[in-house]
């Protein structure tokens, strides 16, 4: 029998109910929409049950959730200072956000959030409207200091302004490229070779023993897109609160 | 409409050309394995994460989604697992400070017996030594009172001595006397005047 493979086919977005065009843009409810929401319910539930005994010893799920609390509340504070701290749930959402889906994304055949450069861009918008929202809010025009770097000769400031504000505008567009292109290349990555492992088993016997070789860089893909998962999270999260830490701190 | 119905459409494309290429002879073996991007209607617009088409309903419910999230965390998860930490926090605060508290206490404990005990050894030691001076004072006074006891008897001793010595001395004389009558009688044959040989002894004794 022929088999199909492909690997972009994991990316597909289809409609689970379609709500038609209202105002001309179509809308539905997507296989990622569906995942989102699971993604939602699997963190607030796993948070929720997990700290339902309240113990005051933890057991094994409760130290899980206090250890996000206490990972993600340490990486704020580290970054960001205690005044960072009421950035907290935001950083937190983010990291967790991004985490499950990641992770959810490794469970065969099912749908990786955060390979769709549309999620992980509208992410890091959320972050970069926020620092930029708070920054002027909190400090005024003091904020515009981000772009001019104290002690510099008068000559040089122009392009340093210039150099800082396109450092800044790249922000949110190195935050959403690097988690969207290592989930994409990851995910394909691992496909691709699982394929070979398919395609080589379909020629016979020497063919089976060779797809050992592409079985054992399954494995090992597989392994580095676990790193990779939690990786991706945690720097979106640490990053994040750099971005916010100069919304508290303007000016170098 | 057709352009999101693509994907779903194109799956069934995909695989209805796969099962239409098996029947071919020969192939079997050689199965019809594809590796790569498929042709391009086979995908709509392409490249899915760049299917500008799935974006808005991308957007509206990871919107809805992270909004939910958000608040959920913030209102209900977070200040749960704060609250618990909070608590754990406190009660080992507490703990500590309550085994500070009886740190101090069983200190002040030690340090009192220890005071207790130097008042104690010191109240020995003045006893004793109280102790010890009534009894070398009692000792030294009863060892007065038998000396001077024995003093009196060593007088009277030596008055009862000096008396009978003082009266053996008188019956010396007398016994001399005597002696002396009955020598003179017995070389002489005859017996002298007692007065003579009164005389004669006392000169005797005298000298």
């Amino acid at each position: 029998m022929a088999v199909e493979i492909d690997p972009i086919h994991q990316f597909q977005i289809f409609n689970i109910v379609d709500l038609g065009a209202p105002g001309g843009v179509h809308l539905g409810f997507t296989n990622s929409a569906a995942f989102m929401f699971g993604i939602v319910a699997v963190i607030f539930f796993f948070l929720t049950y997990a700290t339902r005994g309240r113990t005051l010893v933890p057991g094994r799920l409760q130290s899980l959730a206090e250890l996000s609390y206490e990972f993600v509340a340490s990486t704020v504070r580290t970054t960001a200072g205690n005044e960072g701290m009421k950035f907290f749930p935001l950083v937190f959402s983010l990291f967790m956000f991004v985490l499950v889906a990641n992770f959810v994304g490794m469970i065969p055949y099912s749908f990786t959030v955060t390979s769709h450069i549309v999620v992980t861009a509208a992410l890091a918008l959320v972050v970069i409207g926020t620092v930029i929202i708070y920054g002027f809010v909190r400090h005024g025009t003091h904020f515009l200091h981000l772009f001019v770097p104290s002690g510099v000769p008068a000559f040089l400031l122009p392009f340093m302004v210039v150099i800082e504000l396109i450092s800044f505008l790249s922000r949110p567009i190195s935050l959403s490229l690097r988690l969207f292109a290592n989930m994409l290349a990851g995910h394909i990555a691992m496909k691709v070779f699982a394929g070979f492992i398919v395609m080589m088993t379909a020629g016979g016997f020497a063919g089976f023993l060779g797809a050992v070789l592409p079985l054992a860089m399954v494995v090992a893909l597989t392994a580095l897109e676990f790193l990779v998962a939690f990786l991706q999270a945690y720097v979106f999260a640490v990053l994040t609160c750099i971005y916010l830490n100069d919304a508290l701190h303007p000016g170098h | 409409m057709s352009e999101t119905h693509g994907p779903a459409g194109t799956f069934i494309i995909a695989q209805s050309g796969g099962a239409a290429e098996a029947p071919v002879p020969g192939t079997g073996t050689h199965s019809g394995v594809e590796i790569g991007v498929p042709p391009a209607e086979a995908h709509g617009a392409g490249f899915p994460p760049f299917d500008a088409t799935t974006f808005p309903s991308q957007l509206i419910w990871l919107a809805i989604a992270f909004v939910g999230l958000y608040l959920l965390m913030s209102r209900i998860a977070l200040p749960r697992i704060a609250n618990i930490l909070e608590e754990r926090h406190d009660r080992i605060a507490d703990d500590i400070e309550e085994a500070g508290k009886l740190k101090a206490e069983s200190e002040a404990a030690a340090k009192a017996y220890e005071q207790a005990l130097v008042g104690a050894r010191g109240k020995a030691t003045s006893i004793a030594t109280s102790t010890r001076d009534k009894l070398a004072a009692e000792a030294d006074a009863s060892r007065k009172a038998l000396e001077a006891e024995l003093a009196t008897k060593l007088a009277s001793a030596e008055a009862t001595i000096a008396a009978t010595k003082t009266s053996a001395m008188a019956n010396v004389r007398g016994i001399a006397v005597d002696a002396a009558g009955a020598i003179v009688n017995q070389l002489t044959g005859d017996a002298p005047a007692p007065q003579a040989v009164e005389a004669a002894v006392d000169k005797a004794i005298g000298s």
